[in-house]
């Protein structure tokens, strides 16, 4: 069995015959000082992969509710080298969930990626994807793929036949598809295309399928979850926590948001 | 420098200069981009869209635009020979139009009915929308909410041109983030809609369309010189916020070793006080905007915000053909501050009866210095890229007057 969290975490799912639940948050908000409790909180309302998001200022393919928590995280002085530090922290309690980094290449790029990949696999990071990396240009994440980090690609429904095939070659984690052409939180799911494209992706790629994008409650999630191998929610629970005075409110509120998802995920079965 | 390099092969099949430019983009996007390199790669060999193209921008835009060699301002300097390309004549006042006439015209022939750009200064986003206009199409123009404060005019003139002016409040306000916004309307009305990029930046082929547009300015200027004066100028110079009118002239002069070439960045407050625009002085080399290039960002990689007098040259980053060309020794870039902009601005009015736009002010500054170190013999060549009656209230409010 192989020593990364994310294929061990994929391989129990498929086993069990659940669906995995990725629930996105940015990393340091709504509060810096309750991230690794948030975290947890995540873990106990059924996550079974979480993806941290790392700030960047200029979040060219994210909506307004993921713009506005990178800013007021950002404002708060959140950087990688913190980013990293709660990971170790989260560890020391939790050493199955699989973490993934989601961002943008210029924070990585400025650490160095050598150095990033060191620092990343010691704090107990899984995968990396960085939304403006497309494959063609990934010659530079070498380092993080040989560290032992997982590079999780992106397929969207405007990308070609010939790419497709490559991504799905090349997918390692998990491949995430975009399920639709448009910018993080905003919502037009069509499921019956969706279906269409994750079958024929499911059948090209050895990789498990997670579909992101427009996925919001456990309606919509159930309705991915007939198809894909992992739901991914980012938006609706970034807005969710945005309100939370403090870092218990926010951990109540993640709690309430994401368990009622994953009860209805399970409850398909 | 190394002399081996034809600086006339790049970009390279990937939109690569060297280690700069590429494809940095979400991956909704990358289906777009490829179909755009297509229509371009057929359309800029195309006998029909060259004649469309040429004949638009002599009776539309009103090319060739001529040199004008500025005596009393070279006398005053008490150096080499200024010589101006006068891009501030064209139809818009800017050499702006050069490469939106040539968008808009792939737009039409790619069939997309709605266009979008981002602008800082205004003059981009009033070069779409009057392409826009001249061809029937829907514009949208995404422009920071500072600078629609500090560019007025420009927004209203967009507006009178049909143009729907949509302020970005996220980030910085400014136009790095009017370019963030564009590309996320872009990722979602793919279908139908064209992202006219005003700056050779963006991702691939955004760098190479933007300058092939621009690189008329050059061209017109080398041989205008050669029939003028009998020889190449000695050195060239221009501004570079994201440096599409520096690239402009440049690109034709970059096989000829023997002419220097000088851009001219914008310093703001002056480089030491971390308050200026000056991506390539100042920056490293880091990936913002769809390609890797020189950047501003602070110790974390977030981009940092920049300072400059000129709207249109307050940008973190810079055309990833320019990171190449100083990387390779061909181009030297410097910094001019604000005052240095300005006194230029003024001494040109003056001497000449020319009001140039901020930005360009700082290529007239770079020019004098470059006047003051040669022999008078020598030939200095800058570009005044547009005119300045869009910064009449900037430089108004500056000495404390109220129009």
């Amino acid at each position: 069995m192989s020593d990364n969290r994310l294929d061990r975490r994929f391989a129990e799912l498929k086993s069990a015959g659940r669906t995995g639940l990725i629930p996105f948050i940015t990393a340091g908000d709504p509060s810096p000082d309750g991230v690794v409790a948030l975290m947890h909180a995540l873990v106990d309302s059924g996550a079974d992969v979480i993806e941290l998001g790392v700030p960047f200022s200029d979040p060219m393919a994210d909506g307004p509710v993921i713009q506005h928590a990178s800013e007021r995280a950002l404002a708060r002085g959140v950087g990688l080298k913190q980013i990293l530090a709660w990971v170790a922290q989260f560890r020391a309690r939790d050493n199955d969930t699989p973490i993934v980094l989601m961002g943008y290449l210029n924070p990585v790029e400025r650490v160095g990626y050598p150095e990033f990949a060191r620092r990343a696999v010691e704090a107990g990071v899984d995968g990396v994807l960085l939304v403006d990396c497309p494959i063609e240009e990934s010659a530079v994440l070498a380092p993080l793929r040989e560290a032992g980090l997982k590079q999780i690609l992106l397929a969207a429904p405007t990308t070609a036949n010939d790419r497709l095939a490559r991504l799905c070659e090349a997918a390692a984690g998990f491949l995430y598809y975009v399920s639709f052409a448009g910018i993080t939180g905003a919502s037009h799911l069509n499921t019956q295309d969706i279906a269409a494209r994750v079958a024929d992706i499911r059948a090209r790629s050895a990789a498990p399928v997670a579909v992101g994008f427009g996925i919001r409650d456990a309606q919509s999630a159930v309705a991915i979850a007939a198809f894909a191998d992992a739901v991914v929610i980012g938006s609706a629970l970034v807005d969710t926590l945005a309100g939370a005075q403090d870092a218990d409110e926010a951990v109540r509120r993640a709690g309430q948001f994401l368990s009622p998802i994953r009860a209805a995920l399970d409850a398909r079965h | 420098m190394n002399s081996q390099i034809d600086f006339h092969a790049y970009p390279d099949a990937h939109g690569r200069f060297g280690d700069y430019g590429g494809i940095y983009v979400a991956e909704t996007l990358m289906a777009p981009l490829a179909e755009l390199t297509a229509a371009y790669e057929r359309l800029r060999k195309d006998p029909a869209f060259i004649a469309e193209l040429d004949r638009d921008l002599k009776h539309y835009v009103g090319r060739p635009s001529p040199i004008y060699e500025a005596e009393r301002l070279t006398r005053h300097v008490g150096g080499a020979r200024i010589v101006l390309k006068r891009e501030d004549l064209n139809h818009t006042g800017a050499h702006k139009i050069n490469n939106t006439v040539g968008q808009a015209l792939v737009a039409r022939h790619m069939g997309k009915t709605r266009i979008i750009a981002e602008t800082g200064a205004g003059q981009h986003g009033v070069a779409s929308a009057t392409v826009a206009a001249r061809l029937g199409l829907k514009c949208v123009v995404y422009m920071g909410a500072v600078d629609i404060e500090r560019q007025k005019i420009n927004v209203y003139r967009m507006r009178l041109l049909g143009a729907d002016v949509v302020p970005v409040t996220s980030g910085s306000k400014t136009l790095k983030d009017a370019l963030n916004e564009a590309m996320r309307d872009w990722v979602t009305n793919v279908a139908d809609t064209f992202y006219i990029i005003g700056t050779v930046a963006g991702p691939h082929p955004y760098p190479q369309m933007v300058r092939d547009f621009n690189a008329i300015v050059g061209r017109e200027a080398r041989e205008q010189m050669l029939e003028g004066y009998g020889r190449l100028p000695d050195v060239i110079t221009a501004c570079v916020g994201g440096g599409s009118n520096a690239i402009g002239l440049f690109h034709a002069f970059l096989n000829d070793k023997d002419v220097r070439i000088v851009g001219a960045e914008a310093a703001g407050h002056g480089i030491e006080t971390g308050q200026h625009a000056a991506s390539l002085a100042a920056g490293r080399p880091g990936v913002l905007h769809g390609n890797r290039t020189y950047v501003l960002a602070d110790e974390n990689g977030q981009i940092t915000e920049t300072h400059s007098v000129s709207a249109g040259l307050d940008y973190p980053g810079v055309g990833p053909e320019h990171a190449f060309l100083k990387d390779a020794g061909r181009a030297e870039y410097v910094g001019i501050t604000d005052d240095e902009a300005l006194e230029a601005f003024h001494l040109l009015a003056r001497t000449e009866g020319i009001l140039a736009a901020l930005e360009s002010s700082h290529a007239i500054a770079q020019a004098i210095k470059l006047a003051r170190e040669l022999p008078k013999d020598a030939l200095v060549l800058a570009n005044l890229s547009g005119r300045g009656d869009k910064d009449v209230h900037t430089i108004a409010a500056r000495e404390g007057i109220e129009l």
